[in-house]
């Protein structure tokens, strides 16, 4: 390969395009790690605090897209304090101090400022596209500066973010000559929003393809918006809230029966529980289906939407749908490829084993799952994993913490032996209910293709953890919390942690000693230990139990901006 | 709250997030307060954002393990645990918000949403609130509006309450000589007989429930619709009577 001139192997790496491979390309020789550095548009750095900005900007001058993730997976489940970490702010300085020609920027579990906001749209002329999942930390002020100064913004993309909603006038912001916007979700804001702006923006934007409304656009509005962008592909609906009789059903209707391109529906926000005879035609085309924040539908009405879904291929759904209705999915949803059921916490409303059984047998294309339930059998799981040998991503949560099968009171350590011993592509797996040491044997003997793993209050002894880190060699993510293993656990293997990008412990049995021999061990891990109360502090005792620790490979040493409560052994 | 305790053992089945001394009263106005306040609490607020761990613990203890031997009233034993189960708080604002959909917020909108909407019921000391999109038909509603009130139906609480309840004559009559007629406001300020419109646009339109006694009701009409409210109330008079 050396004959060739490098543009030539620039060409071909080309169409090199997943980072994975990538990455593997810049390990064959010198030349072409040099020639791939120098071309990569695209990087992704699954955690925040492994690299530096520096460096990610001194080895990718021609960054475009940046993806970044900040805090750990559980802190989404309160488990993380609020200040623990993951600010992007450095990030975009650095970006804007070099001369990188930033387009794109995606961030998950990272806190964003109104200030970093600001920052970057005034520092990159072709800014095209941010996506934000699941963070923090601004306001719809600093919305208000990507909408004035991204003149090419293509996507702005807010998923599951709790903003401060200034109920300011940010959709007002975007200046007439924008007209370039492909994809606009705000549905997670709370507030109000200028509706003849939000119109105007929509009626010169041509290359909407995606659109995802908040709780305060109103359906008159929606029949506007859609009248005016028929092309669309994705749709968020906020409010549908009718009277059958009125003129704007009506004509909602009819309007959306020319809406032939939707193929993604979500939202559903507030919405009156009765006739949904309007979406209906639309359904016919569906590949993708969230009605997991539409409470209001629920009962017959979910049920005779569901049937005219047959093309469904991804449906986030809420437990209130029932085994009865689980079992209509797997009459009609034949192409499902992806279910998530989520708890939606009312009463009598939880699906159990049965809609998982007929889910399996109904929907052979099916390969990943989220799936909160009352409860689950040996039996039922050993009959999933006849059923379906494809699951990529296998995650039940039985709402009942450590519940054994109902049925004949054993764990279920027999029912997730068989799903992992069947699903050899299996890459994430979620454990729930009754465990003992047994399941972890028997996922490290048969998922030899597992990257993440979370587990909570599961097994008996240090034996389960071995049994995993020993077993499975493609282990990325391991996250533990309230089970029984200790130091013996951490500490075989300390070399394993730099093969994994992570690994959290809580409420378990390891002691700052044991953490504290394995930061001296491991120069190149963080060994953080988070300490909410102030017990650690007066007792450095090394035999205390630690309350959290998150340990992650890094190139670049302890982090400098950890707070107080945070220590980096 | 006595009365609240009586009404068809229905308290004991509803799980409590407060301490356990706080379950059952006895005596007293003060606490009889609390006690409703909880139990509103406990129907209608499914999340907030200060009290996401009640609402963990909400959604877990809903669940109880269906054991054919434990009496339904007795609630799971499991303490509640941070982030579990494993729920985006994101998720959990977001279905207690939709729920919910404040009447205040509708309130400030000005818009077509009917959502929360107070109950007042004549003679009963205090109002209620319900989300009427919680509801798919009339006959939902009537159910839940039974239930909530009830215990008014049945006398007043404490032990004149009491006493009037073992009466069986007295508490007869009091059901059967007197019509409950639900009666709404609706977006024009006018005061409507409850099920003569399509259950969808009495959602949209109806800002407030009042429990109208038939005498009071005589110019909206003595309606049929009494029977099913009032259908409620002997089935709960039995209840009671049974766990005395």
């Amino acid at each position: 390969m050396n004959y060739f001139p490098d543009e030539v192997i620039e060409h071909v790496f080309d169409f090199v395009t997943s980072q994975k491979d990538r990455n593997a390309v810049s390990l064959v020789c010198k030349s072409w790690y040099k020639i791939e550095r120098l071309s990569r548009q695209s990087v992704f750095i699954g955690n925040c605090y492994a690299i530096s900005p520096e460096r990610v900007i001194g080895r990718f001058p021609g960054l475009k897209s940046l993806t970044l993730k900040g805090k750990p997976h559980f802190a989404d489940f309160n488990l993380l304090p609020y200040d623990w970490g993951g600010w992007v702010y450095p990030w975009v300085e650095a970006l804007a101090k070099s001369r990188v020609g930033l387009e794109e920027l995606r961030l998950k579990r990272m806190v964003v400022s109104d200030d970093c906001l600001e920052l970057l749209s005034r520092s990159f002329v072709n800014f095209k596209s941010l996506v934000l999942v699941s963070c923090e930390g601004f306001t719809t002020d600093g919305l208000a500066a990507i909408a004035a100064n991204c003149r090419y913004l293509r996507e702005l993309d807010l998923q599951e973010i709790e903003v401060d909603d200034n109920r300011g006038q940010w959709i007002s912001c975007f200046p007439d000559s924008c007209t370039s916007l492909v994809s606009l979700n705000f549905s997670c804001l709370k507030g109000e929003i200028n509706l003849t702006a939000l119109e105007r923006l929509v009626a010169r934007s041509p290359n909407l393809k995606s659109l995802r409304l908040n709780r305060a656009v109103p359906l008159d509005t929606l029949q506007k918006l859609l009248m005016r962008a028929p092309q669309l592909v994705d749709l968020g609906i906020g409010s549908f809230v009718y009277d059958p009789s009125s003129e704007a059903y009506i004509k909602l209707k009819a309007t959306l029966v020319k809406c032939k391109s939707i193929r993604s529906l979500s939202g559903f926000l507030e919405v009156v529980p009765c006739c949904l005879s309007a979406i209906h035609p639309v359904c016919q085309n569906l590949t993708s289906l969230n009605l997991s924040y539409a409470p209001g539908i629920h009962g017959n009405e979910l049920i005779k939407l569901i049937r005219f879904c047959r093309k469904l291929e991804r449906l986030w759904i809420l437990d209130s749908i029932g085994d009865r209705g689980l079992g209509v999915v797997a009459f009609t949803c034949k192409e499902l490829q992806e279910l998530r059921v989520f708890p939606s916490g009312v009463d009598n409303a939880a699906v159990t084993e049965e809609g998982l059984v007929a889910i399996s047998a109904g929907c052979p294309k099916l390969h990943s799952l989220l799936y909160f339930c009352q409860q689950m059998t040996n039996a039922a799981l050993i009959t999933v994993a006849k059923n379906n040998s494809n699951f990529t991503r296998f995650r039940l949560c039985i709402l009942d913490r450590e519940k054994p099968d109902p049925v004949t009171m054993q764990p279920l350590d027999e029912g997730f032996g068989a799903i992992v011993q069947s699903c050899k592509r299996l890459r994430r797996l979620s454990l729930s209910g009754l465990l003992t040491d047994q399941v972890f044997l028997y996922i490290g003997m048969y998922a030899e293709q597992l990257e993440m793993l979370s587990i909570a209050f599961a097994g008996n002894s240090d034996k389960g953890m071995l049994y995993v880190l020993n077993g499975c060699k493609k282990l990325r993510k391991l996250e533990i919390r309230d089970s029984p293993f200790g130091n013996t656990a951490l500490l075989t293997d300390v070399g394993k942690y730099e093969t994994m990008r992570s690994l959290w412990m809580s409420s378990c049995e390891v002691t700052l000693g044991g953490c504290q021999t394995l930061a001296k061990k491991m120069p190149r891990l963080n060994v953080e230990i988070i300490n909410e109360d102030d017990q650690m502090e007066f007792s450095l005792d090394d035999r205390q139990k630690v309350g959290k620790m998150y340990l992650y490979r890094t190139l670049v040493g302890p982090r400098k901006d950890a707070p107080d409560f945070v220590w980096t052994l | 709250m006595e009365a609240l305790g009586l009404n068809m053992g229905f308290e004991e089945t509803e799980l409590r997030l407060g301490l356990p001394g706080n379950r059952v009263r006895s005596e007293g106005e003060g606490s009889r307060k609390r006690g409703f306040s909880e139990t509103v609490d406990l129907k209608l607020n499914l999340s907030s954002k200060d009290t996401s761990e009640k609402v963990k613990s909400f959604q877990k203890e809903k669940h109880p393990l269906p054991r054919a031997t434990d009496p339904p009233a007795k609630p799971p034993a499991k303490t509640q645990v941070v982030g579990w189960p494993p729920v985006r708080s994101f998720r959990k604002n977001m279905l207690g918000v939709v729920q919910k959909s404040s009447g205040e917020e509708s309130d400030m909108a000005g818009g077509n949403n009917a959502a929360f909407v107070k109950v007042s019921m004549d003679g009963a000391p205090y109002l209620r609130k319900v989300d009427l999109r919680m509801y798919n038909t009339y006959k939902d509603l009537y159910d839940a509006l039974g239930k909530m009130f009830s215990s008014f139906t049945i006398g007043n609480c404490g032990s004149q309450g009491m006493k009037d309840f073992m009466n069986e004559s007295k508490l007869m009559d009091l059901l059967n000589g007197s019509d409950y007629v639900p009666t709404y406001e609706d977006k024009d300020g006018d005061w409507m007989l409850v099920g003569d419109v399509p259950w969808g646009m009495f959602v949209e339109s109806c800002k407030r429930l009042r429990i109208v006694k038939g005498t009071e009701a005589i110019g909206l009409g003595k309606y049929l619709l009494t029977k099913v409210f009032i259908g409620r109330a002997p089935r709960a008079m039995e209840k009671c009577k049974n766990r005395r």
